[in-house]
């Protein structure tokens, strides 16, 4: 059996005064790749954003854990260097600041040390190469008029520097075309190192063809209020969610 | 170095207080008595003495502005306009007297001129007291020379295009003040075809509490010269007021090109009014590189006046405004002769309640066929208390002219802050990167130490205590 990566329990969140998450409880295990379906605005990038720790969503009750450790209210930062990681459905545009630059200054705040510059030049030409992106993305600004899925790209490209524990995918395959999303799931497959756990969300069942996850989970009214395996994704295709609101 | 990499230094070297003794002081305010006094110190001939006193009686006449800052607590007659170090303007650092030259060197004056600077000149509260020239640039024709001894060694020229001709002392209440008492400063002639490869810089340093500083530079470019000059100004903290009114006049001749970077760094108790006008002629160029930090008031609008045919100018700027000040700083570009240009590109920041303002004017003349401009101005505030406006005034004469404007202005938004704090940024550092985002085009447009001298101020200002 193995270990416990992360726990919510019982959590409830408040976006301007709304209430979203209404005592969702997840579990997700140390390599596990588990996917969060359901209906546009049931919360699950509201989910993602509190893991990360967006002070934007207010935490009324429930607890997160990591790694055994209670992070209900740490730091948006200190939860990066404790190895959570978020791919933005909508990823900030920072003008001035070159993606080159960005992403070593992260890597060397989220680690502790000064990676070298070979070793970044390096590591930073694989991945682009990995990622079929042009080596021209370094030295523009970051996602500074990129399109859509070059904004995806970009999303997994830091991840690939910051190696995480926990990868949250919100939507990383909205805004890709049929090869980009190939790339971006391969890419993302072979990044993905038996340690390190996939929160994925999803609308379809092309990334989860790539990713297979272990688990699906299906949020509903701020809960979870069905999991299964990875043919709950089809049945859900083929039947939509009032197959899970009736059937529960 | 690389550009992005900032340098850690002790900030508090812009703040030290000088023990230093004075030879000669005015009384407080401002008189006829005060500047005939200040014209017998430098024993000055008589036309620059009638010439103080015209403007005295200008300055006296003229109204103090009621735009841009709020001035009303400016007491000038509290302001002591002349105060003299006991020492002589020297040729060497080691004859400069020890306090003083611990001061610049502490501000890396006499290091950069050794690693760089075709000539060095620092003034030191009223006067002057170091200045000094490459040996092949005075065998080439350049002049470089303090104004004092401009005065009495080049009157003619000097009687010619002082106030005269580009800043008068009738264009408004700070310009009479100047002309009324002003000290120090340079005068640099360049002649035909002579490119100063390397900078040369002025350094104005206040030190004295309650004191006033009155440089005046005067810079010619003849016919295809060209040279760079760097301004860097600083004063220690005071809870009086000081006062800071200098002025900058230059003339490009046909095909010349002048640069003329400033940074300033005034303490929060510094009143700075400047004045700052270039004539540039047919297919001269002038570029304005300006950073503004510090200051409790600034009013400070470089006008280049495009006279001649093909004429250009750039007006690049950054300025930073924290608690309790106040920075109206702007560029006018006045388009006078066909196939003029003017681009401006100006940022300014502003944090824990402070506002700066982009206050600009773009005039095309009646003459100005085939002009073109560009105006972009930006203001990032860093939270909700602190106010960035733009206020660019564009007057357009001729319809043949191709005119491009922009101006933004927002706060940090706290999902930029979010996205990277979770890439592991602190909120400090966050905020540092966006900043540094922010001013990364006039960055790129300064010279390596520049930038690197800009991005260690607004660290100095990021890092400013809050309260
Ligand atoms: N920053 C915000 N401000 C106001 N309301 C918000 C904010 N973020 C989320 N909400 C609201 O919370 C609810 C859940 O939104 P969320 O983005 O989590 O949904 P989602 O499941 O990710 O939807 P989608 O599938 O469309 O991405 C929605 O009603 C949304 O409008
Ligand atoms: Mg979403």
């Amino acid at each position: 059996m193995r270990e416990t990566l992360l726990e919510i329990r019982d959590l409830h969140v408040e976006v301007e005064d709304k209430h979203i998450l209404k005592g969702l409880d997840l579990t997700i295990k140390r390599g596990e790749v588990h996917a969060i379906m359901g209906p546009n605005g049931s919360g699950k990038s509201t989910l993602c954003h509190s893991i990360m720790g967006n002070p934007r969503y207010k935490v009324t009750g429930g607890e997160i854990f990591f790694e055994g450790k209670d992070i209900t209210n740490l730091k948006v930062n200190e939860r990066a260097k404790k190895g959570i990681f978020l791919s933005f459905q909508s990823p900030e545009e920072i003008p001035g600041i070159t993606v080159d630059n960005f992403i070593r200054t992260s890597v060397n705040i989220v680690t502790g040390q000064n990676m070298s510059m070979l070793q970044f030049a390096k590591e930073m030409k694989n991945t682009l190469e990995l990622l079929d992106m042009d080596s021209e993305y370094r030295t523009r600004y970051l996602n500074v008029g990129f399109s859509g899925g070059e904004k995806k790209k970009t999303e997994i490209l830091q991840m690939a520097f910051l190696k995480p524990k926990l990868i949250m995918l919100d939507e990383i395959d909205s805004g890709l075309d049929i090869d980009a999303l190939k790339v971006v799931a391969e890419a993302v497959k072979k990044l993905k190192t038996e340690d390190m756990s996939i929160l994925i969300v999803t609308h379809y069942n092309r990334i989860l063809d790539y990713l297979e996850p272990d688990v699906i989970s299906v949020l509903m009214d701020g809960r979870i209020v069905k999991s299964g395996d990875k043919d709950l994704a089809k049945i859900l295709e083929e039947k939509g969610y009032d197959f899970v609101r009736n059937g529960v | 170095m690389k550009k992005d990499e900032i340098r850690e230094i002790d900030f508090s070297i812009y703040d030290i207080r000088d023990d230093v003794k004075y030879e000669f002081q005015t009384g407080k305010g401002l008189s006829k008595e005060v500047v005939l006094e200040i014209s017998e110190q430098k024993n000055e001939p008589s036309w620059m003495r009638e010439f103080r006193l015209e403007a005295l009686a200008i300055y006296q006449k003229m109204p103090m502005p009621t735009w841009g800052v709020d001035l009303s607590e400016l007491d000038i007659d509290s302001i002591i306009a002349y105060i003299r170090p006991s020492a002589k303007m020297q040729r060497s650092w080691e004859e400069v007297p020890e306090e003083i030259r611990r001061t610049f060197e502490r501000l890396g004056i006499p290091e950069a001129e050794r690693k760089g600077l075709a000539g060095v000149g620092a003034q030191y509260d009223s006067e002057v007291i170091y200045h000094n020239i490459k040996e092949s640039l005075t065998k080439q024709g350049v002049i470089f020379e303090d104004m004092d001894t401009a005065v009495k060694k080049y009157p003619d020229i000097i009687k010619e295009y002082f106030m005269t001709k580009n800043v008068l002392p009738t264009d408004h209440k700070f310009a009479a003040l100047h002309a009324a008492i002003w000290s120090g400063g340079t005068f640099v002639y360049v002649p035909q075809g002579v490119k100063v490869e390397v900078p040369l810089q002025a350094y104005f340093r206040m030190n004295a509490p309650g004191s006033g500083q009155f440089e005046h530079t005067l810079i010619i470019a003849d016919k295809g010269s060209e040279v760079h000059f760097i301004e860097g100004c600083s004063a220690p903290q005071y809870s009086v007021s000081n006062l800071h009114a200098g002025c900058v006049e230059l003339f490009i001749n046909e095909g010349a090109r002048i640069i003329y970077s400033t940074i300033e760094n005034w303490s929060k108790n510094t009143y700075n009014l400047n004045t700052k006008r270039a004539i540039v002629e047919k297919d001269g160029i002038i570029e304005w590189i300006s950073g503004s930090f510090g200051s409790k008031k600034t009013m400070l609008y470089p006008a280049s006046i495009l006279k001649g045919e093909g004429a250009k100018a750039e007006y690049t700027s950054v300025t930073f405004a924290a608690k309790g000040q106040h920075l109206d700083t702007g560029s006018k570009m006045i388009h006078l002769a066909p196939n003029t240009s003017s681009k401006v590109l100006a940022k300014s920041i502003s944090k824990d309640g402070g506002i700066s303002s982009y206050r600009g004017l773009l005039k095309i003349g009646t003459n100005a066929e085939g002009a073109k401009a560009s105006v972009q101005c930006e203001g990032l505030m860093l939270d909700d208390i602190s106010r960035s406006d733009t206020m660019p005034v564009i007057d357009i004469e001729n319809d043949n002219v191709d005119i491009g404007h922009e101006a933004k202005v927002g706060r940090i938004s706290e999902e930029q802050i979010f996205y990277l704090m979770s890439r592991g940024l602190s909120e400090d550092d966050a905020r540092a990167m966006i900043v540094r985002g922010f001013v990364e085009p006039i960055a790129k447009a300064l010279p390596l130490e520049y930038a690197v001298e800009m991005n260690r101020l607004i660290k100095l200002e990021l890092e400013g205590a809050i309260g």
